[in-house]
């Protein structure tokens, strides 16, 4: 086989773009929440209170998408740094992508079950 | 004349006869007209002509004698002696990441393999006019803090990402490179160059570590320049 190395996927930017948003959106609910959780009441009716508003609960949701997609960015980087076998580093991305997506969809199980 | 003695820690290694590298403990009286780390090194080449390490012009314009100096990417020409004291040896290694050739040389292959990658130079395809390319003030402006690179490696051979990627990552002196023709506005191939640039690892491997910045010689700014490559492909697509 041919071992040329090969560059040029011609992506990037969405996802170093994406990383920055995602994280000034999660500053902004951490600031957010540091402001909500001090006024809400102790244990679970207190989160069931907290998320009973549609408001709070839409941005709670987005900021998990928020964090699974910053943490796909910055996850992938670290095997695309330190793993050089393609076979090893694509199991990675995919075992990656599968965990986020599960627990993606488990937190908005749990966020809409509150 | 003052006189003192310098210590030194160097790295040897000579392929033909070490089976690996070792660091050499060695020392050179230098006297009050040795103002540079390089005038030190000529004299260590004087009592031991075995050591090895590249250095032309003298006075930081070449960029043939950077090395590590104390952990420290440096130009040995532009370094002071006076800075380092006589009790502590000064560890001299060749500049890391790269492949050793002999003590202080390093291959730079690699290196200036990435910056041809770039295209360093201007991509203009309408006849050349009778005297120059005019350029407003203004737009010379930007091509300051770009042009003055030496191509010295300090940069490149500081960044983890070029270290982990050089066969991928352009690393920052090619993209220092890169944005100093795509700043250009005689150049035409600007959407070319960001082509050639949107890629995971030629580009976005710089993770803002800024360890090029910290040891630029002449004082540039490789993390500044890929911020605006970013800036430029951010105003391309949205």
């Amino acid at each position: 086989m041919v071992t040329r190395v090969v560059v040029g996927a011609h992506y990037g930017l969405k996802d170093w773009l994406a990383q920055r948003i995602t994280a000034a959106f999660m500053v902004a609910y951490t600031l957010l929440m540091a402001v909500l959780i001090p006024f809400a009441n102790d244990g679970y009716e207190g989160w069931r209170d907290l998320m009973a508003n549609g408001f709070v609960r839409f941005v709670t949701f987005l900021f998990i998408v928020s964090l699974c997609y910053h943490a796909w960015v910055g996850i992938r980087d670290i095997w695309m740094d330190y793993v050089k076998p393609t076979a090893v580093r694509l199991t990675l991305h995919v075992l990656t992508a599968m965990a986020l997506i599960g627990y993606a969809g488990w937190a908005a199980q749990i966020i809409w079950r509150l | 004349m003052t006189t003192r003695t310098l210590k030194f820690r160097i790295y040897r290694y000579d392929p033909d006869k070490d089976v690996k590298p070792y660091m050499q403990d060695i020392s050179v009286e230098v006297d009050s007209t040795d103002r540079k780390l390089l005038d030190a090194l000529v004299k260590l080449k004087a009592k031991d002509d075995s050591i090895a390490f590249r250095r032309s012009c003298r006075e930081g314009v070449c960029g043939s004698d950077a090395m590590n100096i104390n952990g420290r990417n440096g130009l040995a020409c532009l370094t002071d002696l006076s800075a380092f004291p006589d009790s502590k040896a000064i560890v001299l290694r060749p500049l890391p990441g790269l492949p050793v050739i002999r003590d202080l040389i390093v291959d730079m292959t690699q290196f200036f393999k990435q910056y041809h990658s770039i295209k360093p130079y201007l991509i203009n395809n309408d006849p050349p006019p009778e005297r120059e390319r005019l350029q407003s003030p203004e737009d010379r402006e930007e091509l300051n803090g770009l042009y003055e690179c030496i191509l010295c490696a300090c940069c490149s051979t500081s960044c983890p990402s070029f270290w982990w990627n050089p066969d991928k990552f352009v690393g920052p002196a090619g993209l220092l490179a890169a944005y100093r023709f795509i700043a250009d506005t005689r150049d035409q191939a600007t959407s070319e160059r960001l082509d050639n640039l949107e890629d995971p690892y030629r580009l976005f491997r710089c993770h803002t570590i800024m360890n090029c910045v910290d040891v630029c010689p002449k004082g540039l700014n490789p993390t500044k320049a890929i911020g605006k490559i970013k800036d430029m492909m951010v105003r391309r697509a949205v």
